[in-house]
């Protein structure tokens, strides 16, 4: 396992998705932070689905981090894609083949690249919590917000569950996107199943129907981002989000050990 | 006491639905031997090749390859390498980089990939991205790939496609080197004439089944010559080949020749009747057929 984590990280070393990653985490994480302080006095809300989040919140120990999950599920959506284009991708260069021929154990190699690609996820995340702090400091002396409480230790104790939760949600949403990756074998196919399923399907069912959040993996997962909220519980949303992930996984990883290798 | 054997299976079969894409093959390749693997496309080829790599499993038989069965591929595959199906690599990465993903993947030492890209001669290109590459390239490149392990069984499936004339006398030469020093060398090619030039082997397959496994000179020995008579006046052309006829020798007219099916031995007697007859043959060749030849018999195609 350990020579398919080194190999599958020379793959994700290299320039272009590092590059890319770099950019698609910049994009999101400005954009929610930016929005966050920016429309602070703005009617229609600056937060998730029109939540206004006034000064006095955003002053607490906690603002600091509130752009920071709130970019946890634009964050998920690019470990997904990152996930699933990994794996769906080598179906499509035929390269799934290479792979099993020096490394035969299908488990080894599932495991592998899953434990090289979380640690890719992490780095992402870390990236994502120094600009949004960055950002979130830019902003507060832009729009008048208080940072005094920001240097408290607690501050810097919900920074740090803020990053532990945001890491825990993006990890998720990437297995989801590895899941679909296996099964559908081909990275575009995977990737806008996924990206459809989580921002339409979801959103769209979660805005219409009360409660239905409680059964979407991706909704949970948005959920266990923002430390639970007050329909749902912390636990209960990562334990059913994995809960979900787990099942599936274990599905996929025995149709992969299973199924012949003919591309 | 036999020689040792690379691979052997037994009653192997595949089938996909309804359709048997490999029906009870049964065959032996020597050890330290250059196996050539022939047939039509859609004989089954390509389907063999990944029941004994374990990419997919058999319905029905197995078979070993050097010595462990293919039901446990994670005992062999360390001492095989394989181009399966033409070479596959990530675009986006370099040639060096490619290669270093595969050495770390079999924890196959990583220095050694500079000397591969020297043997297959890509040294000058290893910092380009695959992408960049000519179909010849990324051919050199499948073959480097193939030769990581140093492996005891080297498994290609049409590794010369693409190449130049030059690059394939190359590739001749590497898997002749190769199995010099004793690696067995199990190639598929659709280039008959390259088959039948570095193969001491052959496994030929027609619509999934077996037609021929053994060594090329005994399939090539069973084929009669070909007597090419050319009879200096073309009248005489019906009376050769009753001449043929009458000594018990199929012939026919091809293009104001005569071709007699005949040991090699007859074109003396043959010359013989047929100055006795009065015919002046202006030239009398016997050919000896091509693997190419033998094989379109064979197969019927």
């Amino acid at each position: 396992m350990w020579n398919v984590f080194r190999a599958e990280l020379t793959k994700l070393r290299r320039p272009s998705l590092s590059l890319s990653t770099i950019a698609a985490v910049t994009f999101v994480v400005g954009l929610v932070t930016s929005l966050l302080f920016l429309l602070v006095d703005s009617p229609e809300g600056n937060g998730e689905r029109g939540v206004r989040i006034g000064r006095e919140v955003l002053s607490l120990p906690d603002g600091l981090s509130i752009g920071f999950s709130n970019s946890a599920g634009l964050l998920g959506i690019v470990a997904l894609c990152i996930f699933a284009a990994q794996t769906a991708q080598e179906y499509t260069y035929g390269t799934l083949r290479n792979l099993l021929v020096r490394q035969p154990s299908r488990m080894k190699i599932l495991i592998g690249k899953l434990v090289a690609m979380k640690l890719f996820a992490i780095a992402m995340v870390t990236l994502a919590a120094i600009l949004s702090i960055a950002l979130s400091y830019l902003f507060a002396g832009v729009k008048d917000v208080s940072t005094v409480a920001w240097s408290t230790s607690d501050a810097q104790t919900a920074v740090l569950r803020t990053f532990i939760n945001v890491l825990i949600a993006t990890i998720g949403y990437g297995i989801f996107g590895m899941i679909l990756g296996l099964l559908f074998r081909s990275p575009i196919s995977a990737i806008s199943i996924g990206v459809i399923w989580n921002l339409i399907i979801e959103g769209l069912l979660s805005a219409f129907i009360t409660n239905i959040d409680k059964y979407f993996p991706g909704q949970l997962l948005s959920i266990v981002a923002q430390g639970g909220n007050d329909r749902i519980s912390y636990q209960y949303s990562l334990l059913t989000s994995y809960g979900f992930l787990v099942a599936a996984f274990i599905i996929v990883a025995v149709l992969f050990k299973k199924r012949d290798v003919a591309n | 006491m036999s020689s040792p054997l690379a691979l052997d299976v037994a009653d192997l079969s595949k089938k996909y639905g309804d359709r048997m894409a490999l029906s009870h093959a049964n065959f032996e390749v020597p050890m330290g031997s250059i196996c050539g693997f022939v047939g039509p496309n859609g004989s089954g080829k390509t389907t063999t090749i990944r029941m004994l790599l374990g990419l997919i499993k058999p319905t029905t038989g197995g078979g070993h390859v050097l010595g462990e069965s293919i039901t446990e591929p994670e005992k062999y595959l360390p001492r095989v390498g394989a181009m399966i199906e033409g070479p596959a690599f990530y675009p986006a990465l370099t040639g060096l980089q490619n290669l270093t993903v595969l050495a770390k993947l079999g924890g196959f030492d990583v220095d050694s990939i500079q000397k591969l890209l020297e043997i297959v001669g890509l040294a000058d290109r290893g910092d380009s991205k695959y992408k960049t590459y000519s179909l010849g390239m990324k051919q050199r490149l499948g073959i480097a790939a193939s030769l990581l392990p140093n492996p005891k069984l080297l498994v290609l499936d049409e590794p010369t496609n693409g190449l130049d004339p030059a690059g394939i006398q190359e590739i001749r030469n590497l898997l002749r080197k190769l199995a010099d020093a004793g690696t067995t060398v199990f190639v598929s090619s659709h280039l008959l004439s390259e088959i039948e030039m570095i193969s001491d082997h052959l496994v030929m397959l027609r619509l999934g089944k077996v037609i021929f496994s053994g060594k090329t000179s005994e399939l090539l020995a069973k084929q009669l010559p070909v007597i090419v008579a050319k009879p200096s006046n073309k009248d005489d052309l019906d009376k050769l080949v009753k001449i043929a006829k009458d000594n018990g020798h199929d012939a026919k007219i091809v293009d104001q020749n005569v071709h007699v099916i005949g040991a090699a031995d007859y074109s003396a007697q043959f010359n013989k009747s047929a100055f006795d007859a009065g015919i002046i043959l202006e030239s009398l060749t016997p050919i000896r057929p091509s693997l190419e030849d033998t094989f379109f018999e064979m197969t019927g195609d």
